[in-house]
């Protein structure tokens, strides 16, 4: 079982989530940070790092010996990353897609493939029984995104067991990467208007992908009502309430679990995982 | 004319109503809503939509049933597992598509067209404190970069035309491709950053990608007074890395009730203590050598 901790507007409460739910868990749990760009989760959960490898993306080199300026490769690149000028032609690996269709192109044999480093992924121990984690990072000045997170997806727990993913934030291609083929979508939101508008395009988003859904208001009292009558007019179920309180607030600032702090949520979280598996089977059947 | 970006890397730190209580303290501005997958800027300036253009972000792979002769050449090609057989055939997952193409080119039966796509729509608007340039990326839609750039454009372009001095331009989180997109040419950046853990991590990460860019930084601490441990570590970074620090906000429900108004911070309470604090911060943004406006005589 998969489950993906997502919301539209950032800083809503993502990695709060995911961290406290993982904590809670009984049972085995492997926890991915998907948020590739910034990822926060290995601040509350501590992980020491045991692995580290390379996130690699291919991309074109040109054998001048062998390239007769026929200026396919140049043709089939949808992503301007390949130029003939004059008698040479020059790559732009920022731009690469990686598709492969300059290689699978050209008529001479003359581009093959070199390694580009996108980011890095790295996997550890959390200091709680039972818990596995890994995430992503990518290199600062780099755009490809996606690669970074389907590689940290590879290092899910089988199918049996559970897999906690903390996503981007966003509606668009870094946040269908992480939410892919995953069972259910926890969304975070805040009651406030930016949390509600954001809140729209998440659940659109899990809607258009057909995964089973649910929602956490974080900082419930803060803002206003919107977003509690539109959970109701959408038939979206509310599964757990986090009050606005400074004091969760100071103590996410330090980075510490809700749960250290106030164990009664330790139950809370439970219940919203039996939550979560009885609406993932539940809206399964109904689909 | 000079262009001030609005970053934080991590999401909710307040950018949105950040920028939004500055439209209100510039005599003449263009404004750019550069978060085109989760805007919100709209929802304080209730912009007045003047003009709606379609954004053609890319092509989509389509199987033409007619002629497909179920090879599996496109499958094999597709580096992004786009192509899906079942017992109908071969079928591309347009959610999955790249746009690259690949597949089109390289059909042995030509059967695979592929059509533009509209990925979204970007708007011009007027509000009441100047012009606004802001999009809507369709749900699931790649090339948020490329509309990023666009809206950009169109900003600088109007501004020109309409001798504004100054845009100010509210930036997507993140550090990946929209973020870069927001960021070239710019003159600054404002680093809106607040004092927890992630909040740090990440302003680290955004400020590292201002600089490889080599795009000028500041920085203000929203929500300063929630952890007066990690402001002063905010400062101590922010002095090693030479990023000027123009200010804090306190913490203030005023923020939300402002939002829930559909109002700035300013036009909610001008004499608040928040209020004060982002004034003070336009004041020292506008006072940096890399957005002081050059007069010509």
């Amino acid at each position: 079982m998969i489950i993906s901790i997502a919301s539209g507007k950032g800083g809503t409460g993502k990695t709060t989530v995911a961290a406290n739910l993982a904590a809670s868990l009984d049972q085995p749990v492997t926890v991915l940070d998907c948020d590739v760009e910034e990822p926060n989760l290995h601040l509350f959960l501590h992980p020491e790092i045991l692995t580290r490898e390379n996130v690699i993306a291919p991309v074109p080199r040109i054998d001048l010996e062998k390239c007769t300026l026929c200026k396919r490769c140049m043709e089939i690149c949808r992503f301007n990353a390949i130029a003939v000028a004059g008698k040479t032609v020059v790559t732009f690996p920022e731009l690469c897609h990686s598709c492969g269709g300059c290689t699978a192109i050209c008529p001479e044999n003359a581009v093959t493939e070199v390694e580009r480093i996108l980011g890095t992924v790295e996997t550890g121990s959390v200091g709680l029984p039972d818990m596995t984690f890994a995430q992503g990072l990518l290199d600062v000045g780099q755009v490809m995104v996606p690669p970074v997170i389907r590689k940290v997806k590879t290092h899910r727990a089988d199918p049996g067991a559970i897999t906690l993913i903390d996503a981007p934030p966003g509606t668009s291609c870094p946040v269908i990467a992480a939410m892919k083929d995953t069972d259910f979508v926890l969304l975070v939101t805040e009651p406030t208007p930016f949390g509600l508008n954001d809140l729209k395009l998440a659940v659109e988003t899990v809607r258009l992908l057909g995964i089973p859904h649910g929602l956490v208001i974080n900082r419930a009292g803060m803002g206003d009502n919107g977003v509690h009558t539109y959970a109701k007019e959408e038939n979206l179920p509310i599964l757990m309430e986090i009050p606005f309180d400074r004091k969760i607030a100071t103590a996410y600032s330090k980075g510490e679990l809700i749960i250290s702090s106030q164990p009664a949520y330790k139950e809370k979280f439970q219940t919203l995982f039996q939550d979560i598996c009885h609406l993932a089977d539940q809206q399964r059947c109904a689909q | 004319m000079k262009e001030l970006v609005i970053l934080s890397g991590k999401g909710g730190t307040g950018k949105t109503s950040l920028t939004a209580a500055f439209a209100g303290l510039a005599p003449s501005l263009m404004l750019c809503d550069a978060d085109v997958d989760a805007a919100d800027l709209h929802l304080i300036m209730s912009p007045d939509i003047r003009q709606t253009h379609d954004f053609v972000g890319g092509n989509e792979a389509v199987i033409n049933q007619d002629l497909c002769t179920a090879c599996g050449t496109c499958k094999e090609l597709c580096r992004f597992e786009a192509v899906v057989e079942n017992d109908a055939g071969f079928f591309v997952d347009a959610i999955a598509c790249e746009g690259c193409g690949v597949c089109v080119d390289l059909c042995p039966e030509n059967a695979i067209d592929f059509p533009q796509k509209t990925c979204g729509q970007w708007f011009v608007s007027h509000t009441r404190f100047g012009p606004m340039v802001h999009a809507r990326l369709g749900i699931a839609e790649e090339n948020s970069g490329r509309l990023v750039a666009l809206v950009r454009e169109e900003a600088r372009r109007l501004a020109r035309e309409q001798h504004i001095d100054v845009i100010l331009t509210d930036g997507p989180p993140g550090i990946g491709c929209p973020v870069i997109a927001s960021i070239g040419q710019a003159n600054a950046v404002l680093i809106v950053a607040e004092p927890t853990v992630s909040g740090i991590h990440d302003m680290k990460r955004v400020a590292e990608l201002a600089a490889h860019f080599k795009i000028p930084a500041m920085v203000c601490i929203n929500k300063y007074d929630l952890n007066l441990d990690q402001t002063r570590s905010i400062e101590t970074i922010a002095r090693e890395k030479h990023i000027d620090l123009v200010g804090q906000i306190p913490f203030d429900p005023a923020f939300t009730q402002a939002m829930v108004q559909c109002q700035t911070l300013v036009e909610n309470n001008e004499n608040s203590m928040a209020s004060q604090a982002v004034r003070d911060i336009w004041h020292a943004v506008m006072a940096h050598p890399a957005m002081k406006l050059e007069r010509i005589m």
